[in-house]
């Protein structure tokens, strides 16, 4: 059996095109660029790049958010477009960049994670419920009676990334694409919220996307990794491959540029 | 030579009035910082930073409120203004945050000399001419590597990173000697943050500010300029020391843990498990008795749940918050 037979998604010469400007008549932007790569069961891939490189574009492409320009996305063999959406994001969930984005300020958090549930076949019983709820939320180190209560607003970015996990944990789904999930938490919870992504893929078997621009952070917990640049993949491997031989000068570049703790950059006034 | 002390903040306590409660996010909180120097501030998600910037500058726009203390600016004593006093001479004249992001606080609609114009004269109640003001702010932009043209675009057409300098040379306008960046850096790719460190370090080396307090909850991009470093949990400071201290010989167990979190850029790593710090940051509404880290601490004595440690100088400028260093 080849690799892409065990692919459990699968993304095809996938391209996504921008007009901006007034009805769409000034500029293209291409934000994905024929881009084609696989995610196989129980795998965490990795997906680098700098701001505006199209990570978020492809995230929002595979969750069908977007329609691409061209290109196919397959979950399972199937063109995600042939799947209802209910049933596709019972299967492939996300948590994006901007926690406040994904939350409706209007709700009061208990209620937002309990509309999940709508997404089950089935009828859930309020104090499963309430169960699941409040599992989901001690895994991921917040208490239930402090955030249940309150409204996004009232919380910290490093609360809400936790909270949209949480959701992504009652759900339960194959597929998790994370996207730039820890931008807003210190280390010590950033090692946390990583080792539940790691636990997700290597006990539960779940396939994890994780998008970043902190080339650590994706070798600690990715098995292999894609390096964008402007849209298109420019590398791709283990994570060891990567590290030792980069080939393109951008991936060189992210791993001179990532602060690190016993390193000083060294600044030459000019 | 003795540095001159730019801020003096001594014992600030305050938060947020929620209706029918009072959230102190900020509890007994002193910090000094001299002439030329470069602060570093880390803290989880929370913990108090962005609250204890705003209630040094006097920014207490409600909900916010300071209970106590006093927060002394290059000899002015900020509380002593009202806050009508505070925009005229303080904020942007003296002090200037810029807060987080700030990426998105440009006005789409606004060319960035418009912006400019506002700023300025806002500050004065006879203002420069349109073309003083122009003047000035082509010679910052210069300074910081911004090409002089940026003045004249939308913020829509420029790059992140321009936009990022923009906003560092509109704060920095009116040459304030005292400059706090609020987590300038947490929405930035690693390149660009870059760029931004190296352009705070150049606005301290220049002396074009006097003074720098950098917010952040990554260490490792602190460590990258700042000679100090302040470590906040749960609306205290634990510890206060130069930043090769604090990294390579932490006294806090707060901070010992936190260093043991930071994840290295070597390929093993892949195989290890890094442990994080287990259970949850406390309620500020409720915090834990005594020292606010007890239930997560791993040497915690009966002592550390009934009174809390003072923050004291532990060790020659080395200051910390602990039952384990205050015998
Ligand atoms: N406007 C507000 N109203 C009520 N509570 C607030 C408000 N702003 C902040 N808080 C609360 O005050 C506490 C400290 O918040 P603060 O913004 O100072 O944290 P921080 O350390 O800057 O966190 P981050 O790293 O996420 O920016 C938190 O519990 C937060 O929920
Ligand atoms: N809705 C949109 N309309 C126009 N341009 C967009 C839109 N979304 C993204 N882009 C552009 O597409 C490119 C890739 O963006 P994005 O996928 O968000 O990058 P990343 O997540 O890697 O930072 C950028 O140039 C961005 O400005
Ligand atoms: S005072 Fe006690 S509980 Fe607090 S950090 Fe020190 S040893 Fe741990
Ligand atoms: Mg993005
Ligand atoms: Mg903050």
């Amino acid at each position: 059996m080849n690799m892409k037979e065990e692919a459990l998604l699968r993304v095809e010469n996938l391209t996504k095109i921008f007009k901006t400007g007034f009805l769409g008549k000034g500029e293209k932007i291409i934000a994905v660029n024929d881009v084609s790569f696989f995610l196989k069961k129980g795998e965490v891939l990795s997906l680098i790049g700098e701001s505006g490189s199209g990570k978020t574009t492809i995230a929002r492409l595979i969750l069908k958010l977007l329609k691409p320009t061209s290109g196919r996305i397959y979950y399972e063999d199937t063109d995600i477009w042939e799947i209802s959406d209910k049933a596709y994001w019972r299967k492939v969930q996300a948590i994006f960049q901007d926690p406040y984005a994904s939350f409706n300020s209007f709700y009061k958090v208990e209620r937002t994670l309990k509309n999940v549930f709508k997404l089950f076949p089935d009828k859930v019983s309020e104090g499963e419920k309430d169960k699941k709820v409040h599992e989901a939320l001690e895994k991921i180190g917040l208490n239930p009676k402090e955030v249940l209560g309150k409204h996004p607003f009232e919380l910290s970015g490093g609360q809400m990334q936790r909270l949209l996990l949480a959701r992504c944990l009652i759900i339960d789904p194959e597929v998790i694409i994370a996207d730039e999930p820890t931008s807003m938490v210190d280390a010590s919870m950033r090692v946390i919220l990583l080792n539940i992504f790691k636990e997700l893929s290597k006990k539960a078997d779940k396939s994890i996307i994780f998008i970043t621009h902190d080339i650590s952070q994706a070798f600690y917990i990715s098995d292999r990794v894609l390096v964008m640049y402007r849209g298109r993949i420019v590398e791709n491997g283990p994570v060891e491959q990567i590290l030792f031989s980069p080939q393109h000068p951008y991936t060189k570049r992210l791993i001179s540029d990532v602060p690190k703790l016993h390193e000083k950059f060294k600044f030459t006034l000019t | 030579m003795k540095m001159s002390l730019v801020l003096e903040a001594r014992h600030i306590e305050g938060g947020y009035d929620l209706g029918s409660s009072f959230l102190k996010a900020v509890d007994d909180c002193s910090l000094y910082a001299y002439e030329g120097e470069m602060l570093g501030v880390a803290g989880e998600s929370g913990c108090g930073k962005s609250t204890l910037a705003k209630l040094i500058m006097g920014l207490t726009k409600p909900p916010l409120r300071l209970v106590k203390g006093k927060s002394i600016i290059d000899d002015i004593d900020v509380y002593k203004l009202s806050w009508n006093e505070r925009k005229k001479i303080l904020w942007g004249k003296v002090v200037t945050m810029i807060p987080q992001a700030s990426m998105n606080a440009l006005n789409p609609t606004k060319k960035i000399k418009d912006v400019v114009f506002d700023v300025v004269r806002e500050k004065y109640s006879t203002p420069p001419s349109k073309s003083e003001i122009l003047d000035m702010a082509k010679k910052r932009f210069d300074e910081i590597g911004l090409d002089p043209v940026a003045l004249d675009m939308y913020p829509i057409e420029l790059s992140g990173g321009m936009k990022q300098r923009a906003i560092i040379a509109i704060s920095t306008l009116l040459n304030p000697s005292f400059l706090i960046a609020d987590e300038p850096t947490s929405a930035l790719d690693v390149s660009t943050q870059k760029l931004l460190l190296e352009l705070l370090y150049m606005l301290i080396k220049r002396n074009i500010v006097k003074t720098l307090i950098f917010i952040s909850h990554d260490i490792a991009t602190l460590r990258q300029i700042c000679d100090k470093m302040c470590i906040m949990y749960a609306g205290k400071i634990l510890e206060i020391s130069d930043t090769e201290d604090v990294i390579n010989r932490p006294l806090h167990p707060y901070t010992e843990k936190l260093m043991e979190s930071v994840i290295p850029l070597i390929p093993s790593i892949r195989k290890k498990t890094l442990k994080g710090i287990p259970g949850a940051p406390p309620n500020l509404l409720n915090p834990p008795s005594g020292c606010r880290f007890h239930p997560r601490c791993r040497y915690a004595m009966p002592l550390c749940k009934e009174k809390e440690p003072p923050l004291r100088e532990a060790k020659k400028g080395r200051f910390v918050s602990c039952w384990l260093h205050l015998g």
